[in-house]
């Protein structure tokens, strides 16, 4: 069994499941249930002076039918007394001495507010800080939040201000709504920080509602610009987890935040070099439970792939990612279609000619069109005698690929529903690697 | 309980519609093939996935008219087709896990929608020269008129009963179709514009050298004849009754009398629906006699499957020769049968073992061995040519050996389905459309 123990900038917990900071850690009975259910730790919302919220708060991208594939919110930090929430998390770090509770935290940005609130809440036994500086909406118009976060200089003196007093680690927690996500981080180290909290939300509007033609989420018959978080954005999460994680000049250990709803993800944050994981979605959308199959799938697969601890693959993806130039010009890889698990769905077909290169085709047709206008001309009759075969794909309809006009691109074997029906397999080129970066430009 | 309430109840519909979240979720999990099989499968060539994903996105509006413009008959198609050995008998989720979408169900919801709404389809003007009559107001002649008359052709349909739709108001089960919504539907052919003269007979009040006068084409969607006689002795006797009459009674009635061991002759899917209905109406037992075996029988065998489930008795490689009774039916004589060689088709044919007759007591006895043709009726019209019975035409365009006569449906395909029905009348529109056009200049 796989040891999941983590060590995060002088941050103990006993697995790398954080909850973030939000709704699911904002007191202390749902962070003493979270535990119970099995989280490592948890960043409890953010404490500062106390705030005045408004409804509705969140709004969502569906997907398909799926619920929530991205969640937006305008809520703003905790609307609790500091001195409840610094009681709380006092109860709960008697209670779970061994989870990691580290304290969000945002105030003005005065060196003597930021000063009383550390001690406070060093005093009321949180095992680090996490400084919000990411917050898109709400507090930014105020001057805290993602105000503090999209200019390094901010962001380098506040992290100085917290710094002077702080005896627990100190985390600067970024937001990805700006131009490169390093600069900030660079600041946050100069700063003295200890670790980094990566992404917080980003800005964005879901939708707008085609009946009232107010934008989501509404609040009176207007809304506001919100943090976009959920599977949607793991995607952009994990690049700019990958910039920080492989930009030496930062060299900060990372919190991964964005999108992670299971073990998946989690592995996928851990290769690009975090060391712990926050998640807040997930557990919107369907609770603290979800924290059971996110530890049993990751310690399977390390048991599967020989990991003993986290340490073992962190950062392993890192190497793999680098600059365009650098890829092999030469490295070639073709689709090819397995007949035999092929259900005949045509959309591999279609995705090639109108999405890519025109290089998967169906006997007879020359074109999508002439398939079709052949099939809608075809006399189509009730059988008579019925042995319908449903259990065979018609050879006619299994598409076949041109291998010599075929360019690798990935994008039919994306849209086949059959898992290994479309295999990317590696052609020999009969050439030596060369990258753009080689050949020189002209 | 009412007698309507408990005639509702006992034939409540076997495929309910699907709900609002139902019909999303299942939507959603079309793939949206290209090229698609169901669409292919189908002989009006709906575009299936196309309605689909537009149930999907919530364009119901335009769901139903996706339906509609392959398919004027889409709602009663969603309710009788027999989906499983056509569009979702296609579908590749069969090969995906096993579950292949509900096109049928989801294809009603758009019907429902459509027609709950209240919508109509735009009607054109009569104004193009020529005009066409349809004889016989069946799925194919009302098929056949919607896409004329949408063409902008002058199109009267005829038909010897009180009610157009033919099968479908008179003849389908009543637990896939009922006479209220294949009313709905010709109604929706009537806005379009098209004429309708019913309890007119073609042949007798209206002479066909009349007919001909005063169209330039005529449509024969005029179906089959009547159920098969057994030819048998004691066939007179009370409590014998066709299969079409039986269904037709009680459906347009809302009840008929049923007897208590009922009989019913023949394997195809009418003799599975007379069978069922009569256990609905109240029969304590419905016995199927079919002179071959289970494989050979013709019903599809989701409705052999229903029967099981019902409670029908099946007989096979049995064969009535006698129908007994003093007053009305108390028995039916029957022989048993064996299987020979197989004929030209590969049909095993049937022949009677000697001395192996036996009585079945029955109060009720339903021949339902098939329809017969119209053979008296079509030889009224010159340069036609019969095969079997049957109107032989070009399947392209439904033209029959007379250019001015078209035909499809029953008449033309010797009985097949609703949708069947419906493709070759949408088709024969075309080509009549065509021959107007040349003959109008």
């Amino acid at each position: 069994m796989a040891d999941l123990t983590t060590h995060f900038a002088g941050i103990q917990s006993p697995n790398p499941f954080w909850l973030a900071s939000g709704p699911p850690s904002n007191c202390g009975d749902q962070v003493q249930r979270a535990f119970d259910a099995g989280w490592g730790g948890a960043v409890w919302k953010t404490i500062g002076e106390p705030i005045v919220n408004v409804s509705s708060r969140y709004s969502s991208v569906d997907w398909n039918g799926l619920r929530m594939m991205g969640l937006n919110n305008i809520e703003l930090i905790t609307d609790r007394p500091i001195e409840t929430n610094l009681r709380e998390i006092a109860e709960v770090k008697k209670r779970y001495p061994k989870h990691a509770v580290i304290a969000s935290l945002m105030v003005e940005s005065r060196r003597a507010a930021w000063h009383e609130i550390v001690r406070r809440t060093e005093d009321a036994g949180a095992d680090g800080l996490e400084l919000n500086f990411g917050c898109p909406h709400g507090m930014s118009e105020r001057g805290m939040g993602s105000a503090v976060g999209q200019v390094p200089e901010y962001a380098k003196l506040i992290t100085e201000w917290v710094k002077e007093i702080a005896r627990t680690p100190v985390l600067v927690k970024l937001t990805p709504n700006v131009a490169d996500i390093r600069a900030i981080a660079r600041a946050a180290k100069a700063g003295g920080a200890d670790g980094l909290s990566a992404i917080n939300t980003l800005n964005s509007i879901t939708g707008v509602d085609l009946d009232t033609f107010t934008p989501r989420p509404d609040v009176g018959g207007q809304s506001s610009h919100g943090g976009y978080c959920g599977p949607a954005v793991k995607p952009i999460a994990l690049h700019m987890v990958q910039q920080l994680a492989g930009d030496p000049e930062c060299g900060l250990p990372v919190s991964g935040i964005g999108g992670i709803s299971g073990w998946r993800e989690a592995a996928e944050f851990l290769l690009l070099g975090c060391h712990s994981l926050q998640v807040c979605t997930a557990v919107m959308h369907y609770g603290y439970r979800i924290v059971e199959d996110m530890i049993e799938g990751l310690s399977n697969w390390m048991d599967e792939k020989g990991f003993r601890t986290l340490d073992d693959f962190r950062g392993l993806s890192l190497a793999r990612v680098t600059e365009w130039k650098h890829l092999d010009l030469n490295y070639k890889i073709v689709a090819r279609i397995h007949p035999e698990l092929c259900i005949g769905c045509g959309l591999c077909y279609i995705a090639c000619w109108d999405g890519a290169h025109q290089c998967i085709h169906i006997e007879g047709a020359a074109t999508p069109e002439q398939l079709i206008a052949e099939s809608r001309t075809r006399l189509a009759q009730t059988p008579a005698v019925v042995a319908v075969d449903t259990a065979h794909t018609p050879a006619a309809r299994i598409p076949k690929v041109d291998e010599q006009e075929c360019v690798g691109c990935n994008l039919c074997w994306l849209v086949c529903p059959v898992e290994s029906c479309i295999a990317m397999d590696p052609v020999d080129t009969g050439r030596p690697a060369e990258s753009w970066a080689q050949r020189g430009a002209p | 309980m009412t007698d309507a309430q408990q005639f509702a109840a006992s034939f409540a519909e076997i495929h309910p519609p699907l709900g609002r979240r139902e019909a999303l979720v299942e939507a959603n999990r079309c793939l949206y093939c290209f090229d698609a099989p169901c669409a292919n499968a189908c002989p009006t060539h709906i575009d299936v996935p196309g309605f689909i994903k537009k149930i999907a996105s919530g364009n119901l509006g335009g769901s139903a008219m996706t339906i509609l413009n392959a398919n004027i008959l889409g709602l009663s198609c969603a309710r009788v087709c027999p989906v499983e050995v056509l569009c979702e008998g296609a579908c590749v989720m069969h090969r995906y896990n096993q579950q292949p979408i509900e096109i049928g169900r989801l294809q009603r919801h758009a019907m429902d929608h459509f027609y709950g709404t209240g919508r109509r389809l735009p009607a054109a003007a009569a104004s193009k020269p020529g005009r066409v009559a349809c004889i016989g107001a069946g799925p194919a002649s009302l098929s056949c008129a919607a896409a004329l008359r949408q063409q902008g052709f002058a199109v009267t349909i005829f038909d010897s009963r009180p009610l157009a739709g033919g099968l479908n108001t008179y003849g389908v089960a009543e637990y896939k179709l009922r006479p209220a919504d294949s009313q709905r539907e010709v109604e929706l052919v009537r806005s379009l514009g098209v004429e309708f003269r019913l309890s007119a007979e073609i042949g007798g009040a209206l002479r066909i050298q009349e007919l001909e006068e005063q169209f330039d084409i005529v449509f024969l969607g005029v179906g089959l004849g009547r159920t098969q006689p057994l030819d048998i002795p004691g066939e007179g006797l009370p409590g014998v009754i066709d299969a079409l009459r039986f269904i037709a009674e009680y459906k347009t009635r809302g009840g008929a009398p049923v007897g208590r061991r009922v009989v019913v002759v023949g394997g195809g899917n009418t003799a599975i629906d007379a069978a069922t209905a009569a256990l609905r109406l109240g029969a304590e037992e419905a016995h199927l006699l079919y002179r071959r075996s289970e494989t050979e029988m013709p019903a599809f065998e989701f409705e052999y499957d229903l029967a099981k489930r019902e409670g029908v008795q099946f007989h096979w490689l049995t064969q009535p020769v006698a129908i007994h009774g003093n007053t009305a039916v108390e028995s039916v004589e029957c022989v048993r049968m064996e299987l020979g060689p197989p004929d030209r088709r590969g049909r095993r044919q049937p022949r009677q073992v000697p001395g192996s007759n036996f009585r079945l007591s029955c109060d009720m006895l339903i021949p339902s061995i098939g329809q017969s043709r119209l053979l008296d009726f079509l030889a009224q019209f010159r340069n036609m040519q019969l095969s079997g019975g049957c109107v032989v035409v070009d399947p392209a365009t439904g033209q029959t050996g007379n250019p001015r006569y078209f035909a499809g449906g029953d008449c033309a395909n010797g009985g097949r389905e609703v949708v069947d029905a419906a493709a070759e009348g949408k088709r024969a529109a075309a080509g009549i459309a065509r021959r107007l056009e040349a003959l109008h200049g």
